[in-house]
């Protein structure tokens, strides 16, 4: 058998130099190698034939201001955009009292705003939430701060997605826990109801889910309570919430080691302190990137209401295009709902990508 | 594909069904149902202090809200005649926009009180746990064209593209039409009023599909310009369209008919909103009765005694109603025609109010 | 003091609080689920609404717009849902398909070094996943519907071809003559090429030589196949759609409902697609790629022999659940008019009543097919001895 030493090195390996960073130029990116010259020319052809043709009909030949003849065969009418944007924003809620709705929208703004640095992330903003959430849902309603009563289904636009991502994502919230727990006991039972839960609500379509609860709802409670298309659609969308966030919970308390349970019952502390002091604060920790992900989820999920006839942002859109007096402007109409869907939900995924990143290099010491 | 694959398919698609939807076997529940339900539903709207009713999403004439979100239509005030039945006051009633599909699950739910929403009275709907009251509207289905496709009647339509709504019974006519004269339409289905609207209009289809009173309505109020649009009869059925209350409270159920009916009378007595004070002076027992000056038809339905002239002060007579609304002095300007009473011609036929 | 070990306690016995509660929570959904029941049972009673399934063979008399499957108002309630069902699964399998290919291509060009297509499939990415897909349906269907020019100013790109905002026109291929010939000699000359194929793969494992006599054989296949069928007697000729009082008839006609949930869902899962792959392949060690390399296979063979094998693993679990997802997805087809199964139970139970049958069966085939997708799915990672997350 040989000596150790026969593999060791006796001699410092010698320095060599950092290899150079290799910074191609654009001119080598670009047509570097036939494909790459290839592609060049083929997107540089698309571009040239498309970008003048786009800018053509949204601007040079678009339609900026004006009324609804000015728009007939012309190019973008952007005037539709400046005459709807309450209408599309805010839904058919009575044109005199829309100061309600963009106070609203501006309270979620705010406190959205507020909440997004860590050190924010107290009790005092969770009351803060709670807070804004009932008082733009009186303010909304307006019987019980004594202004004009509103009813739900005139409630419309920014203020339904809002609310409705809102409340379904707060109410859906505390029963993902419950599920993402019952998935994990040890009873039997309560894991089959969990798992059967889950796995119902995630192998549906929510539209067919929203379908189930505008049909079979009202079937399902005693005579004469009733719910309104709201609220229906809010349980639709809670159930949906609770399914998608429970396996995100339980991704979390799949990442804690056991360990902490067992030293924290070795400690004395009681199961329900164990979860509450230890497991969840930890494993909630360590999903709130996904967990901000889910929040996009939703948002996006909440244009489908249009079925159930309520008018969210998307269906007050599709109604502010049935005036005559307009040559109907879909694509126009569709892009201005798309963009204020992009801007929310590009944010939102933005921040989470930078909250991992923040995250993470916090855990990882 | 042969009867026999499809069953097989029906089969497998069933089987496919099976573990969660198999429970149901075949069988009837309901039939006479209501025993203890009379008076229920009058009870619980005069303690709630007011009507739910039942609307479209927006059909000028016969049920939307104007530009001050007040609900005004043939519809709506039919309605709104209960209301003045009940409480002696036209406004307390309420509005509830409903889809197609929602309207008959919304009633039979008990949402809504009453559904006068241009619903077409059929057997089907009828024996599935709706009640229809007295039609309101006589209606007929219609195809909505553009003029210049020069098209005059039905026959002429071969090979066109149809818009049709969804959950409607235009939607079963379009079927047989097409079939009946072999027409080979197209079918271009959407599951709510809007889009079906807005697609004809984007000129997705060549016609529009559904009651010709509904396509009067909206080519006053949402066509570009409305002489460009022609409206032809697509079969000779007439189709009723009638409010409807929910098995299993017949006090209501009458209620809801003779507040209608009190219109119809008010018409053939010559009663109307100018005249109803003056009216009551009258000498005509049948008047006097109707009015009730002379008690006994209120205290018969479980309603005040002057319901009747309540409901002709308030909003008139079914000839002034139907005026104001839909007919000429509407942008809709329906002809009379069906929904004359049958003295002048017509199928409207009121009840005796003794 | 000493006290039991936590681990044994939790494991077997729990406290009896604990078990309380539990039982407490397990009794009260039973009685929350009962309660609904027997609300469901009276209300169905005192409204005399009838309960069944009878209504499947009654004829259903409403049209479907367009169907894989033959189908004519005069066939029953039962065969429009296999109708629906069988909607529903052509586009979801034929946006699968194109999906899942543009995936590759885009996921890959986002890794790409050319500044153009990592930047033009980043945009692309970005904004398809931000924006809901009703909206981006809706879109596709104004662009097809309201875009085009109407029939009697249709835009005529190719001989036969038609666009018009009633839809897209193609000629159809007929078959006239017999057809058994030429098929014959194409399935016996495929045979004979895969054969081929299969000893000149074991031979290139033996020798490391690759010879192409398959591909050779294919195209001679091709060849004879088409003179067989000229001389047998077989014409092909196309049918052009033609211009009628209203419509472009005949030919191949795809509707613009079809178009835009065609074009919209396969653009919105194309995004996720691409991510889901990207995903995949930037799970793969650099080292690969460079060792690779280093053993002399081009950057193609580097990605088709060791890279791609390796991401697949990664890859398969998300895209499954994504092809669950572009069911679930497909029944947004209602928005723009595209008659799938959700939305031919809703006529259904629009023109029946039988609102609980209807949603029942609508559940149990949705949940059929996503818990089998995921079954199936979980017998795949066992049998790879993978972990799902």
């Amino acid at each position: 058998m040989m000596p150790v030493e026969a593999f060791l090195r006796q001699d410092a390996e010698a320095v060599r130099p950092a290899p150079a960073l290799v910074k191609r130029g654009w001119r080598k990116l670009l047509f570097g190698d036939v494909a790459s010259s290839l592609l060049t020319v083929l997107i540089s052809l698309c571009a040239l034939w498309a970008v003048p043709r786009v800018l053509d009909w949204a601007v040079f030949d678009a339609v900026w201001r004006g009324n609804g003849q000015a728009c007939f065969d012309a190019g973008a009418c952007w005037a539709f955009l400046g005459a709807k944007w309450p209408l599309i924003l805010f839904g058919i809620y009575p044109p005199d009292q829309q100061w309600r709705p963009i106070v609203v929208v501006l309270a979620f703004l705010a406190i959205t705003l507020w909440s997004l640095p860590e050190r924010n992330w107290t009790r005092a903003t969770a009351t803060g939430w709670l807070v804004v959430i009932v008082s733009s849902l009186l303010l909304m309603g307006g019987d019980t701060l004594g202004l004009q009563p509103v009813p739900t289904g005139d409630w419309g636009g920014l203020p339904i997605t809002i609310l409705l991502t809102v409340l379904s994502l707060t109410i859906g919230f505390p029963f993902g826990i419950l599920l993402a727990l019952g998935r994990r006991s040890e009873d039997r039972m309560m894991r089959w109801l969990s798992v059967g839960f889950i796995e119902i609500v995630r192998g549906l379509p929510l539209l067919t889910m929203l379908f189930i609860a505008a049909i079979l709802l009202p079937l399902m409670l005693p005579d004469g309570v009733t719910f309104d298309n709201l609220s229906r659609a809010l349980v639709a969308l809670t159930f949906y919430s609770a399914a998608y966030l429970a396996e995100v919970i339980r991704g979390g308390l799949q990442s804690l080691p056991k360990g902490q349970e067992e030293a924290a019952r070795a400690l004395g502390l009681g199961r329900l302190a164990t979860l509450r002091f230890i497991i969840l604060p930890q494993a909630i920790h360590a999903v709130i990137p996904p967990l901000t992900n889910t929040v996009v989820v939703v948002v996006k999920n909440t244009s489908l209401v249009l079925v159930v006839g309520l008018f969210d942002l998307l269906s007050a859109g599709r109604s502010a295009l049935t005036d005559p007096d307009w040559p109907s402007p879909y694509i126009e109409t569709y892009i201005l709902v798309g963009f204020v869907y992009f801007v929310i939900c590009f944010g939102i995924s933005r921040y989470s990508l930078w909250l991992e990143h923040k995250l993470s290099a916090g855990v990882q010491r | 594909m042969s009867r026999r694959t499809r069953k097989l398919l029906i089969g497998a698609f069933l089987a496919l069904a099976a573990p969660l939807a198999g429970c149901g076997g075949s069988e009837t529940t309901g039939g006479a149902q209501g025993e203890a339900s009379d008076g229920k539903t009058l009870a619980a709207i005069k303690a709630r202090g007011y009507i739910r009713c039942g609307a479209s999403q927006g059909t000028v004439g016969f049920g939307a809200p104007d530009d001050k979100g007040y609900w005004r239509g043939l519809d709506v005030e039919t309605c709104r005649a209960i209301a003045a039945a009940v409480f002696g006051d036209k406004n307390k009633a309420r509005f509830i926009p409903l889809t197609g599909q929602q309207r008959l699950t919304a009633l039979q739910t008990g949402e809504i009180d009453v559904l006068p929403r241009t619903t077409t009275w059929t057997l089907l709907r009828d024996a599935n746990g709706v009640n229809f009251t007295y039609p309101n509207f006589y209606d007929y289905t219609g195809f909505m064209l553009r003029k210049d496709k020069g098209v005059r009647r039905v026959q002429d339509m071969t090979g066109a593209s149809v818009c049709i709504q969804t959950g409607s019974m235009p939607e079963v006519t379009f079927a047989d039409v097409s079939r009946k004269y072999d027409l080979k339409l197209r079918p271009v289905v959407f599951d709510s009023v809007p889009a079906t609207r807005q697609a004809f209009f984007g000129g997705r289809c060549d016609a529009l599909i559904t009651d010709a009173s509904a396509l009067a309505s909206i080519r006053a109020t949402q066509a570009q310009n409305p002489e460009d649009y022609v409206i032809i009869p697509a079969n000779d059925e007439v189709t009723a369209l009638a409010p409807s209350v929910r098995h299993g409270d017949d006090q209501w159920f009458d209620i809801v008919k003779f507040a209608f009916h009190a219109m119809l009378m008010a018409e053939q007595l010559g009663i109307n909103q100018a005249n109803v004070d003056e009216m009551r002076q009258s000498r005509d027992p049948i008047v006097q009765r109707f009015l009730g000056v002379e008690p006994g038809n209120g205290k018969a339905l479980g309603l005040s005694e002057d319901f009747a002239y309540n409901i002709v002060k308030q909003l008139g007579n079914y000839g002034e109603m139907y005026d104001r609304n839909v007919g000429k002095d509407s942008p809709l300007k329906i002809e009379r025609g069906m929904n004359r009473l049958q003295r002048d011609g017509g199928l409207m036929v009121p009840i005796g109010f003794y | 003091m000493a006290r039991p070990s936590p681990a044994r306690e939790s494991t077997a016995s729990a406290s009896t609080g604990w078990r309380i509660a539990q039982v407490a929570i397990v009794l009260s959904l039973v009685g929350l689920f009962a309660w609904l029941a027997s609300n469901t049972a009276q209300n169905l009673h005192s409204r005399g609404i009838m309960v069944g399934f009878d209504f499947l063979w009654r004829g259903a008399r409403f049209p479907i717009a367009e169907s894989l499957l033959p189908y004519d108002p005069t066939d029953s309630f039962g065969w429009a849902f296999v109708v629906g069902l069988g909607n529903t699964l052509y586009i979801t399998l034929l946006v699968i398909v194109l999906s899942t290919a543009l995936g590759v291509v885009v996921g890959v060009a986002r890794r790409s070094s050319h500044p153009f297509a990592s930047g033009l499939s980043a945009v692309f990415v970005d904004t398809c996943r931000n924006m809901p897909i009703v909206v981006q349906l809706l879109f596709w269907y104004a662009v097809v519907a309201f875009g085009l020019p109407d029939t009697d100013h249709a835009s005529h790109p190719l001989p036969g071809v038609w666009f018009t905002d009633r839809g897209l026109y193609f000629p159809r291929l007929h078959l006239d003559g017999p057809l058994l010939p030429g098929v014959f000699v194409l399935v016996v000359g495929l045979g004979w090429a895969w054969t081929v194929r299969r000893r000149d793969q074991r031979r290139r494992t033996e020798t490391g030589r690759s010879p192409h006599a398959g591909r050779k054989i294919v195209a001679g296949t091709l060849v004879a196949a088409v003179l067989v069928a000229a001389t047998t007697g077989l014409r092909p000729s196309l049918e052009y759609a033609t211009l009628g009082r209203f419509n472009y008839m005949g030919g191949v006609t795809l509707t613009p409902e079809f178009v835009a949930i065609l074009v919209g869902l396969t653009v919105y899962s194309t995004a996720f697609a691409a991510e889901i792959i990207r995903g995949g392949l930037d799970a793969v060690p650099r080292g690969q790629w460079e060792a690779a390399r280093a053993i002399g296979l081009s950057e193609h063979q580097t990605l088709r022999l060791i890279v791609l094998p390796q991401a697949m693993r990664l890859i398969i679990p998300p895209m499954t659940s994504q092809y669950i997802n572009i069911m679930k997805n497909s029944t947004l087809a209602l928005v723009v008019g595209y008659p799938e199964l959700n939305f031919i139970t809703a006529t259904t139970i629009n023109q029946t009543g039988q609102a609980l049958e209807g949603v029942g069966i609508l559940m149990a085939i949705f949940l059929a097919i996503s818990l089998g997708a995921s079954w199936l799915m979980n017998l795949y990672n066992q049998k790879l001895g993978l972990v799902t997350r």
